[in-house]
């Protein structure tokens, strides 16, 4: 019995219970840590700050808010419910069967936070139109149907991974743009929390799968894998295309569009790489607003680094967890 | 000029960095059975970040065991981290821990397996770094 049959067709002949004390591949148990550890829900992050700075917001921001919201929504929502599912008779090893369920249950949480956002802060009659607006609107639509054919019975393995990681590491974030930029603004900033631990969790879903991509196609001939390449630039260029348009509808009224699509560029490049390709984008499309990377990640430009500029390269007075019964020094 | 040494999980992004980087680069074994390898003069270190929500754990273990060895110790001279922003004020807060342990200085960050940016200026970086040690 090689561990590169699928788990599906091994079921059938014994079932067989789950053993973590002996493990095929160590990235499994790496993986299900750092999730179960990083395990939360929305009730954790205190929302209601957020009501005077919605207030402040204009109408069309509002709408503006509620709309991406509600596309995300409908990402976590295919992804709850068939994306991490429809990984899981793929599996290589028990393990990672087990991953994907928190996989797929973490996305069911960051689904449901969208409506945690939208009780405490909006009023039902906008949030039920936008439910209704992602229904309709052409471009959330096409590209959710796009996922949802590779993740259909026609869909292989690897396209399905394929599909996984861009829907993880490349499609959330035009969405996830705007709540950094309000937070650039000093808005929202509760509900930007929660999108960052949202974020977080999806870095480790792509990374995750898309490793998982990368053992699948250990397997196969070199021909195979320059399909299985081809087939994912193709699905990259389509999806971009689609979030072009949907970029464009949403942050046109806003003046944002060219900003947004320079995080779409360097997120596409994260993605690519989460499947162990080069990047796609060159770096002169990918200079995303400093504004927004200190957003998504605070604190992080503060201790500079020799060779990109000024400042103390060494740590200062910054907390960071050195303990660790590993080191002996 | 000194020389560099990495550890890249089964991920490979560092593994991919390295390669087309180009400079000649001692690899850090993943398998814990493995002898570890002892570096003969100055390097700096190439690490990935694997640090949970809280920045726990960000130091690979594999990592920890080659800076356990003092020799090896003793001739590192800088670190490049790598990770991803995703993860906030943790982005590569390997190379804080190593810097704070060994007091040696944060070279460098970068996501992933880098862009061509990271590469050019981690090349020239290098060469200018180096040229205080020559």
């Amino acid at each position: 019995m090689t561990i590169h049959q699928p788990l599906s067709d091994m079921k059938r002949a014994v079932p067989r219970a789950v053993n973590w004390n002996r493990l095929q591949d160590d990235k499994d148990l790496e993986i299900w840590n750092r999730l179960t550890v990083n395990f939360w829900l929305p009730e954790k992050v205190p929302l209601s700050n957020d009501i005077q700075s919605w207030a402040t917001l204009h109408p069309d921001e509002q709408q503006l808010t509620i709309r991406v919201f509600t596309g995300l929504t409908l990402l976590d929502t295919i992804q709850n419910t068939v994306g991490a599912p429809t990984l899981m008779p793929d599996a290589l090893t028990p393990h990672e069967e087990a991953v994907l369920t928190n996989i797929a249950f973490m996305e069911a949480v960051h689904a449901r936070s969208y409506s945690s956002v939208f009780s405490t802060l909006c009023q039902t009659a906008d949030v039920d139109e936008a439910f209704r607006w992602s229904e309709e609107n052409e471009h959330l639509q096409a590209k959710s149907r796009l996922i949802l054919d590779e993740y259909g019975a026609a869909g292989s393995p690897l396209r399905k991974k394929v599909a996984s990681v861009f829907l993880e590491s490349f499609l959330f974030y035009s969405g996830f743009y705007l709540p950094m930029h309000w937070s650039s603004r000093a808005k929202l900033t509760n509900t930007a929390d929660l999108i960052r631990l949202i974020i977080r969790d999806e870095a480790v879903h792509g990374y995750y799968i898309g490793y998982k991509f990368q053992r699948m196609q250990e397997t196969l001939s070199e021909a195979e894998r320059q399909e299985i390449k081809d087939f994912a630039f193709s699905l990259m260029f389509d999806l971009y295309e689609i979030e072009g348009k949907y970029t464009e509808s949403l942050y046109d009224g806003v003046g944002l569009t060219e900003d947004v699509k320079h995080f779409l560029h360097y997120n596409a490049n994260k993605a690519l790489m989460n499947l162990g390709y080069e990047a796609l984008f060159p770096d002169s499309v990918c200079q995303v607003n400093p504004a927004i990377m200190a957003a998504l990640s605070p604190n992080a430009d503060e201790n500079h680094d020799f060779f990109s500029g000024s400042g103390s390269s060494y740590v200062i007075g910054k907390a960071v967890a050195t303990e660790d019964e590993d080191w002996d020094f | 000029m000194g020389q560099l040494a990495y550890f890249s999980s089964a991920s490979g992004n560092t593994d991919r960095f390295i390669h087309r980087l180009g400079h000649q680069a001692t690899r850090i074994p993943r398998n814990k059975t493995e002898d570890l390898p002892s570096v003969l003069g100055p390097f700096v270190l190439i690490t990935p970040t694997f640090a949970d929500g809280e920045g726990h754990g960000a130091v690979p273990k594999q990592v920890i065991r080659f800076l356990n060895d003092a020799r090896n110790r003793s001739f590192l001279k800088g670190v490049i981290a790598t990770g991803n922003r995703n993860f906030g004020s943790y982005f590569a807060i390997a190379g804080d821990v190593i810097s704070k342990k060994c007091s040696v200085p944060v070279l460098y960050r970068f996501e992933l397996s880098g862009t061509d940016t990271d590469l050019q200026r981690v090349d020239q970086g290098m060469t200018r770094f180096w040229k205080q040690y020559s």
